[in-house]
């Protein structure tokens, strides 16, 4: 087995593990750190696909953003202090239904899609055709993109207001 | 291309060498006290007794500063390939990035209308 | 990973495919592995022969920087000058009882200081110190250093929360707040080197300059120039470098997020921010001051190499110095202070300064914006003349005898 092959199996288990410390974890402190390890292992997975600028975006906003809003938010909880605060196991049957759903979709998904091997990546970077196809072929999901972020930024400044009056 | 990350790799085991080797060498070569543990083990509040929950809630502007920052974020990691591109683009890609850029202006100026940006 | 034997392996490349070549000493190993403890250790000179030294070099020189602003002696003990000073502080440090709090989480306390200084020494794995001196020159290098700075402020919040310490949690949240705040006016303030250069690779944005101060991108327009200037203080504030140190406003928070670290744990810390200092000099020097471009006077590889290496040190380090003559100098701004520079005012500069740097691309062509270049180098020495005219003028009107000041840096 080579290095690189090695590398791949204990990124995808470091991965899963650090998922699984998310879903189980009693305390929901440990769970939002515990993505920390998943978010990681994702953008590793990204390095390997020749990804690059997709990993270090996701290593960017995921960790750098998106982690430390869910502490600040978890940190933020009622009865934060009295130490296991997790969310409760609640609805057994209708959680199996849909993990199931998601399961299968995703299932079909990977058994049906075409995916393309290609034996040597394509030399030079990466971001030039995520450039080309931002200002070119997709340029008006690009610029819908800008509405969602003003979106969030609405929608933030609603939901902190009467906390900010008082 | 990826063969450089090998190099990543190296330096985040680094990293972790680092601490490992420094802490393992103070928990060696470190003084080891057997006597009044109980005082050292304390809550440091200025040699007071500590009173109340140490983890208490604080500001939801911190929470609000953490959504601007990743709205912002977003921004800059959209604008990237943008600027990758622009030496080819020209004037259309200005007008288009610009436009991005106009509605998240507007954005900030609405947050700063609101008061989100005061700190008090 | 590494099945194509021709893409680049950065510095190591010729070395490893000599080494393995069907002739070469180690044909009989594979590939792969002569790559790997090659770059290891390449990285192991690189972080134990220069991170470390450099972070507690860095912590006596300021010291002794601090103490001669501000009149005083500073550390002068242990070795000449003091400068083994901050061997001294390891090994002190090394020898203090590890001691981790009955309140705290044990598991995330002691994984805290494992994040800050990986996040730290992770960002020297693209910082090039000369053309084929770097671990990794990664498609996405600056792009990398700022994703990387994402582990210290996780790390900074962790040891904040798991310290179960009032002042630790509320210095931790703080911090992050704060970093994550200056990070989007350093991040804008990188895009006019990436408009100019197209690339996201240290080397590539260093080659894109000259080793003459016209060909550095901090003189190639006034836009650029406004840049350099929001990104140094952006990573001042980044890191948690006063004027805005407030996580560590030892008069409201004690410690801030370490107030329960001792001992080594409490160094790690530190070291990380020391070294931090360095790491911003670094980018600096790359995106706006030409990185390791030297004039050329040799063909020599192993001469222009030290002399890359030297030049980058240099330029990289005067930032460090500073950041050193900012702490002496300057008090510490409040924590609405903070948040209103960067959001009212970082920000929306930052903003500016990409859109201009991209009209100025499309608008003015190229033989003028040579002569705008020439124009803001002879501006920016007419700066440094004007400033050393002003600290002469009033070192006279202060009239102060021989006796009062001397120069020298010893005493």
């Amino acid at each position: 087995m080579s290095l690189s092959v090695a590398l791949f199996y204990a990124f995808a288990a470091f991965t899963v593990i650090s998922a699984a410390g998310v879903a189980f974890s009693r305390n929901i402190v440990y769970s939002a750190f515990a993505l920390l390890g998943t978010l990681f292992g994702v953008a590793a997975l990204y390095v390997f696909l020749g990804a690059d600028f997709v990993a270090g975006a996701q290593f960017l906003i995921y960790i750098g953003g998106v982690l430390v809003l869910i502490l600040f938010a978890v940190m933020l909880t009622h009865r934060i202090a009295d130490g296991a605060v997790s969310n409760r196991a609640a609805g057994g049957p209708a959680a199996l239904v849909a993990v199931g759903l998601v399961a299968a979709v995703l299932g079909r998904a990977l058994f049906k899609a075409r995916w393309p091997v290609v034996d040597v990546l394509a030399d030079g970077p990466t971001t030039h055709a995520i450039g080309d196809g931002f200002l070119g072929r997709y340029v008006l999901p690009f610029e819908l993109a800008s509405f969602v972020l003003l979106a969030v930024l609405v929608g933030a400044i609603v939901v902190s207001r009467k906390e900010l009056r008082s | 291309m990826l063969d450089q990350y090998i190099g990543v790799v190296i330096t985040f085991a680094l990293g972790a060498v680092i601490v490992l080797g420094m802490v393992s060498g103070s928990m060696i070569f470190g003084a080891r006290s057997t006597s009044r543990r109980a005082v050292k083990d304390e809550v440091f509040e200025c040699g007071n007794p500590s009173s109340g929950p140490a983890r208490g809630r604080f500001s939801v502007h911190f929470y609000l500063v953490a959504i601007l920052f990743i709205v912002f974020d977003v921004e800059v990691v959209f604008m990237y390939p943008w600027a990758i591109v622009f030496r080819q683009l020209g004037v259309p890609g200005l007008i288009e990035m610009l436009t991005f850029v106009a509605i998240l202006g507007f954005g900030l100026a609405y947050v700063w209308r609101r008061g989100a940006l005061a700190w008090d | 990973m590494l099945a194509d034997r021709d893409s680049s392996l950065g510095p190591m490349k010729d070395l490893v495919l000599y080494l393995t070549d069907v002739a070469g000493p180690l044909r009989f190993a594979p590939y792969e592995l002569v790559a790997m403890v090659a770059m290891l250790l390449f990285g192991a000179v690189v972080v134990f022969g220069f991170v470390l030294p450099v972070a507690g070099i860095t912590s006596w020189l300021e010291r002794r920087v601090w103490a001669r602003i501000q009149s005083r002696v500073g550390p002068n003990r242990v070795g000449p000058q003091g400068f083994l000073q901050w061997l001294a502080d390891g090994l002190k440090n090394l020898m203090k009882e590890d001691i981790i709090p009955s309140a705290a989480d044990p598991w995330l306390f002691a994984l805290a200081p494992y994040l800050v200084v990986i996040g730290f020494v992770a960002t020297f794995a693209v910082v090039p110190f000369g053309d084929v001196l770097v671990i990794a020159d990664l498609d996405i290098g600056i792009l990398y250093i700022t994703a990387v700075t994402g582990l210290v402020v996780v790390g900074v919040l962790m040891a904040g929360w798991a310290s179960n310490n009032k002042w630790s949690l509320l210095g931790g949240i703080r911090s992050a707040a704060q970093i994550v705040s200056y990070e989007i006016p350093a991040g804008l303030s990188i895009f006019p080197v990436v408009l100019l250069t197209g690339t996201l690779s240290m080397q590539e944005i260093i080659r894109a300059q000259g080793w003459a101060p016209w060909h550095w991108f901090l003189f190639h327009d006034p836009f650029t120039f406004a840049a350099f200037f929001v990104f140094f203080v952006a990573a001042l504030a980044e890191g948690n470098r006063t004027p805005f140190d407030l996580p560590e406003a030892e008069s409201e928070l004690v410690a801030g997020f370490c107030t329960e670290y001792s001992g080594m744990r409490y160094l790690l810390f530190f070291l990380a921010e020391w070294g931090n200092l360095y790491v911003i000099g670094a980018i600096v020097t790359t995106l706006f001051l030409g990185g390791w471009q030297v004039p050329p006077v040799t063909e020599h590889p192993v001469a222009l190499a030290v002399f890359q290496l030297a030049t980058f040190f240099a330029k990289a380090y005067f930032f460090v110095f500073v950041a050193m003559w900012v702490r002496a100098t300057l008090p510490r701004v409040r924590v609405d202070q903070l948040m209103i520079l960067c959001w009212k005012y970082m920000v929306p500069i930052a903003l500016v300064n990409v859109v201009g740097t991209a009209i100025w691309m499309v608008v003015v062509p190229t033989s003028l914006g040579r002569v705008v270049a020439i124009a803001m180098t002879i501006g920016g020495a007419a700066l440094v003349v004007i400033f050393f005219r002003r600290v002469r003028f009033h070192l006279r009107r202060a009239r102060l005898g021989p006796a009062d000041y001397y120069y020298s840096p010893f005493i």
